[in-house]
């Protein structure tokens, strides 16, 4: 009789969030910005989205049946790593080679963790930097948005047979390439060639880059929908663009010639891309407030130091990954002040001390 | 108070918002009738079990002592109506196991009349004295504790207390027992803050009052003696605002420290609920017999606030107010943040219990629907933990059986079960629950 009530621990009831929503806000946030991607580059930008996002969800499902986890795709955690992985692809990127790398996203940078929440990584950016040291030819291989016939048909090297290497593009950039484009990323041009781009060239997509790069106030709408709806740690975009912006400032005053001004780093490559959505995955960065700030902080220098000192042109993707590496130590060592607890230390210098008589 | 004191939140740090749900906050508390047979558990209280005075088949009447206390941390038991004792035997308990109570059967010609009284002369009383009138009137704390109240204000001498804090936050959503009390028993209110103040020395009284029940603070107002010993202070409407160290630090803004309680920081903390029942029942010479329990959830026909004779089965209560399906809900004493689910209705409202919350049976949210992910490190859990735990990490130590760590290392003995980590949770971890487990298997572990 009595066996039917039900028994259930407290607290009985919840705010309602869950894992499921989180995510699905999400893939919705970076719709906007897929779409934008292909008004800019066609067909080619459109096959490499769902090439991404489908291999990296039947990756998702092989590996948790493997494992014997539910194999619930419903948690859409598989489909943000393959949207994000395309956007931060070039356009003209191989579609096999779009496959490989949704599949080591999945599997090296998710599912040898142990799946969902285990990973310390950004699943996404694993699968980039493993194509980015696999296929290096394809990766800076830019072609230029708006370029006509997009819509009815692919970029050459699109298609490309798998194991195959691609056609070589520049004939074909030559037929379709609008005045002035260079077929370099505008930091590798200020980086080998001096040249800053303007900041009208990034805003209309006149700029070579990667899929979901070349649309920054885009990027930062979808992220303040996310961040207003309390799916997305505002705090983090805000310190990764802070503190690169004020470090490139920092360069640009002590030598105006050589280094860019601040806008320019902002605009350029996917700093804003990887602030807004790759830098605030959850698994992968603090769980402290003061954690989350040093690693935003410190992810926006890193890039900064990156592409100034670095061989390589694009730092915010390795910013990211030794940010999501260090994450984990940062949680440890900026423990929140238990109540009641005697206040010391950087954060609780600046607070009021405690009255011990009212 | 320095000029920048205004841009300091009134409050404590974190928390959370749940939906308050207080519907029944508008209707004056009513008076339920007597249930045929009533139970009487002799552990209401933190503490020694009362001991029987009574035997089956003694006839007893409405206010008589039928159980004494056993020490110093232990109170009476007094009868909730006129009738006969049954039976002294083990009956099912709200948390599960059966323990030792006295079984009344009530005459269905008892009346509301109190029949057992010893009026005393209050103000000849020595705090000592004040104390033990105090532990006859079998008073506890009313707000869920159930800490005996001579006890918890019993203070030692090596601790001087300055201020009683009287806490009418009820910050648990859905409960209204409170703000009832508040509204309609000012006066007694009154009366029991004086004696509380006496019976700990303290010079000041201050109540503490959540923004979302201005029209009670404003009824306590307007009862102020005019010394003004007692203010009323409204602090944001918050959970958990009314946890005893959370209300301190509104009020006061001081931090009770690990491991301390109030009184080492000069403060001694009461519910208005029990002191209302203080100023009532101690001027009269009363035993407690009866309070006020919130009755609410979705889908009741009379929720409200009632005045409900202590050992009343659950089940009498539920089929008064209107749920003829109880058994097919899931009941829970107390808030739904805190309080605890019953596992059978034949349970007896206890001193204890501020609320039955009748819940609909979720389907939805059944086993496949409710799926529970690993930790997914959003953070949430850690800006909501009014104590300033991580409770991310204790849970993933909890799941690893880590316990020495999570006490040694995490502060976990800080935890006070407040609910906000597991509400908040998107994997839908049942942190809190864990927490209390790990702290369960610490405890027997030190002996
Ligand atoms: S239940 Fe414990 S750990 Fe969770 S929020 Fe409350 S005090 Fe913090
Ligand atoms: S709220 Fe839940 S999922 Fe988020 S960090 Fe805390 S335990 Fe992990």
């Amino acid at each position: 009789m009595t066996s039917r009530i039900e028994l259930r621990a407290a607290p009985h009831v919840s705010k309602g969030a869950s894992v499921e929503r989180i995510m699905f806000n999400v893939v919705v946030a970076l719709l906007p910005i897929c779409a934008f991607a292909v008004v800019q580059y066609g067909l080619s930008a459109l096959a490499l989205i769902v090439t991404t996002t489908l291999t990296c969800m039947a990756s998702e499902r092989l590996f948790n049946r493997l494992a014997g986890r539910p194999a619930a795709l419903s948690d859409w955690s598989a489909a943000i790593t393959g949207l994000l992985l395309a956007l931060t692809l070039p356009p003209a990127f191989p579609l096999w080679m779009a496959a490989v790398a949704g599949f080591v996203a999945i599997a090296l940078g998710k599912a040898l963790f142990g799946g969902i929440g285990y990973n310390v990584f950004n699943p996404a950016l694993v699968g980039r930097a493993f194509v980015q040291a696999a296929f290096p030819a394809a990766i800076t291989t830019w072609v230029p948005a708006y370029y006509d016939g997009r819509f009815t048909a692919f970029i050459p090297t699109t298609l490309t047979a798998p194991l195959m290497t691609p056609p070589n593009l520049s004939e074909w950039v030559g037929r379709h390439a609008v005045d002035g484009f260079t077929g370099a990323t505008p930091m590798a041009r200020w980086k080998f060639e001096n040249q800053i781009a303007e900041v009208g060239d990034f805003l209309s997509g006149m700029a070579t880059a990667s899929v979901g790069e070349t649309s920054a106030p885009l990027i930062l709408i979808c992220g303040l929908f996310l961040a207003v709806r309390g799916f997305l740690d505002w705090r983090i975009p805000v310190a990764v663009l802070g503190s690169a912006m004020l470090l490139a400032l920092v360069f640009h005053l002590a030598d105006p010639g050589r280094y860019p001004p601040p806008v320019f780093v902002l605009l350029s490559g996917g700093l804003v891309l990887g602030a807004v959505f790759m830098a605030t995955d959850m698994a992968t960065s603090p769980v402290t407030p003061l954690g989350v700030w040093l690693y935003g902080a410190l992810i926006g220098a890193l890039t900064v130091v990156i592409r100034y000192f670095g061989g390589l042109t694009e730092g915010v993707m390795y910013a990211i990954l030794i940010g999501n590496a260090l994450a984990p130590l940062l949680d440890q060592l900026t423990p929140p002040r238990v109540f009641g607890q005697a206040r010391g230390g950087l954060r609780d210098h600046f607070r009021r001390k405690p009255e011990t008589r009212p | 108070m320095t000029f920048l004191s205004f841009l300091r939140n009134n409050s404590f740090a974190r928390g959370v918002h749940p939906d308050a749900r207080k519907s029944t906050a508008g209707s004056p508390i009513r008076r339920m009738p007597f249930a045929s047979r009533m139970t009487l558990p002799l552990a209401q209280h933190i503490g020694t079990p009362a001991v029987p005075l009574v035997r089956a088949g003694e006839e007893v009447v409405r206010g008589q002592p039928i159980a004494r206390a056993d020490g110093h941390l232990s109170v009476p038991i007094h009868a909730p109506a006129d009738g006969v004792i049954e039976a002294i035997e083990l009956k099912p308990s709200a948390r599960g196991p059966w323990v030792e109570s006295i079984v009344l059967r009530v005459y269905e010609a008892s009346t509301q009349e109190i029949r057992w009284a010893e009026p005393r002369d209050l103000e000849a009383l020595s705090p000592a004295e004040l104390l033990r009138a105090i532990q006859d009137s079998g008073m506890v704390g009313l707000g869920g504790a159930t800490f005996p109240s001579h006890a918890k204000l019993s203070v030692p001498e090596s601790h001087p207390i300055h201020t009683l804090i009287v806490n009418g936050c009820e910050c648990e959503p859905y409960l209204t027992c409170d703000h009832r009390l508040m509204l309609e028993y000012p006066a007694d209110l009154m009366v029991g803050i004086r004696l509380a103040m006496r019976a700990i020395g303290a010079s000041r009284a201050i109540i503490g009052v959540e923004d979302n029940k201005l029209d009670a603070a404003a009824a306590m107002r307007a009862q102020l003696p005019a010394d003004g010993d007692i203010t009323v202070r409204v602090v944001p409407t918050k959970y958990p605002q009314g946890a005893e160290k959370m209300l301190i630090k509104a009020l006061l803004d001081v931090e009770v420290p690990p491991g301390k309680l109030p009184m080492h920081v000069g403060v001694v903390v009461n519910n208005v609920g029990t002191l209302t029942q203080l100023g009532q029942l101690l001027p009269a010479g009363q035993g407690l017999t009866e309070r006020v329990v919130t009755v609410a959830g979705p889908g009741i026909g009379k929720p409200g606030d009632y005045w409900v004779p202590i050992g009343t089965p659950m089940r009498t209560v539920l089929g008064w107010a209107g749920v003829p399906d109880a058994d097919a809900r899931e009941i829970v004493l107390g808030g739904p943040m805190m309080g605890l689910a019953v596992a059978s209705l034949d349970v007896p409202v206890t001193k204890g219990v501020s609320g039955i919350l009748v819940f609909d049976p979720r389907p939805e949210e059944s086993a496949a629907g409710r799926r529970e992910y690993p930790c997914i490190k959003c953070g949430e859990c850690v800006r909501v933990c009014p104590m300033g735990l991580n409770p991310s990490m204790l849970g993933m130590l909890a799941a690893h059986r880590e316990y020495d760590r999570m006490g040694a290392e995490f502060h976990l003995g800080e935890c006070f079960e407040c609910g906000c980590c597991a509400y908040v949770c998107p994997s839908r971890i049942p942190l809190t629950q864990q927490f209390r487990a790990a702290k369960g298997i610490l405890r027997r572990r030190a002996g």
